[in-house]
């Protein structure tokens, strides 16, 4: 059976972390899938994510997002990062979708879809202007607090065929 | 080259329907669950969207969630004290339209409590359906070893289906 969803790399963390990256992704699939089970131990805050090392305002996201008594959408333009989910100290889950990442030719769509049960749901569209082939992926986050031991990060490769 | 996206089981719905579709003896070989699901209840009460809800190793305690949805007309969100999935087609809604749900749950052998996502559609051509995406907490840090979908009442209609699959980090 060949394999279409394959890990790429994971990195469950032994220590606690400022930022997790992945970096040399092979540009033998055709869709990724960021999976990342979180906690920190204080604080709550925003799951970011950066492209290839581009910290520029190259960056654009659209949300719609439920707090538990109401929805609403937000967005923001010309921005130096992906915005992949929430961080708090209960786990949460984000997952990103980066669709067509190898090809050289559009600018990047990601979907991210973030998890957290004691503030709020809610899907991301994330636009990376750029037409490189994504070759690597940095998540950090904006509470200034580091991700917590046990904090996990997968890299997914989906092929089309 | 391991396969790391595998069916674990797989459920249909037989003629006369099911109270609930369970999936036990979950194997921990796996990194992360993913049950992917199309559903319809048999409530023939109109305008009804009953609720599927999630069991984890047995237990209906501990549940904790918020969800947003879109209604066709408007947008909301509410907070859940119970193992709320989304709310499904009922045997009332329009003829041979199911309810599709996917569930992910990271780390499902860990020691910590369990999060799940869920991403669930109720379209059926009517005047009202439902796109609803759910936050989910397990507060208990036993790893999951069975799964189960169930209504409060009525039962999964025939051709309702649902597949487990284990994802694996390496």
């Amino acid at each position: 059976m060949p394999a279409t969803y394959e890990p790429i790399a994971t990195n469950t963390l032994s220590s606690s972390a400022a930022t997790v990256e992945f970096t040399s992704i092979p540009q033998t699939f055709t869709d990724l899938v960021l999976v990342m089970n979180t906690t920190i131990g204080s604080s709550t805050g925003a799951i970011q994510g950066v492209i290839n090392s581009d910290t520029a305002t190259n960056y654009s996201i659209t949300r719609l997002i439920g707090n538990g008594s109401a929805a609403s959408s937000d967005r923001v333009t010309s921005t130096t990062s992906l915005f992949l989910g929430d961080v708090a100290t209960s786990p949460t889950i984000a997952i990103a979708h980066f669709q067509n990442y190898s090809n050289t030719t559009t600018n990047k769509t990601i979907i991210a879809r973030g998890n957290d049960s004691t503030v709020r749901v809610l899907m991301a569209a994330n636009l990376w202007r750029s037409t490189s082939a994504i070759t690597a992926i940095k998540i950090q986050n904006n509470a200034a607090v580091n991700f917590a031991i046990g904090s996990m990060f997968t890299l997914y490769g989906i092929k089309a065929a | 080259m391991p396969v790391t996206y595998k069916k674990i089981a797989s459920v249909t719905v037989g003629a006369g329907g099911q109270a609930a579709i369970t999936f036990s003896s979950i194997p921990s070989t796996y990194t992360d669950l993913k049950i992917v699901a199309s559903v319809r209840n048999s409530s023939t009460t109109a305008g009804s969207f009953p609720t599927v809800f999630l069991k984890l190793n047995g237990s209906t305690t501990t549940f904790t969630g918020r969800y947003v949805e879109g209604n066709g007309t408007t947008a909301s969100s509410a907070t859940r004290t119970d193992s709320f999935l989304m709310s499904v087609n009922a045997d009332s809604s329009t003829a041979s339209t199911f309810s599709n749900l996917e569930i992910y749950i990271p780390n499902y052998n860990g020691s910590t409590n369990k999060s799940f996502s869920v991403d669930g559609v109720s379209e059926n051509n009517a005047t009202l359906s439902y796109a609803q995406l759910t936050a989910g907490l397990w507060s208990t840090t036993s790893a999951i070893t069975s799964a189960e979908l169930y209504f409060s009442a009525n039962n999964f209609m025939q051709y309702s289906t649902a597949t487990l699959y284990g994802i694996s980090k390496s």
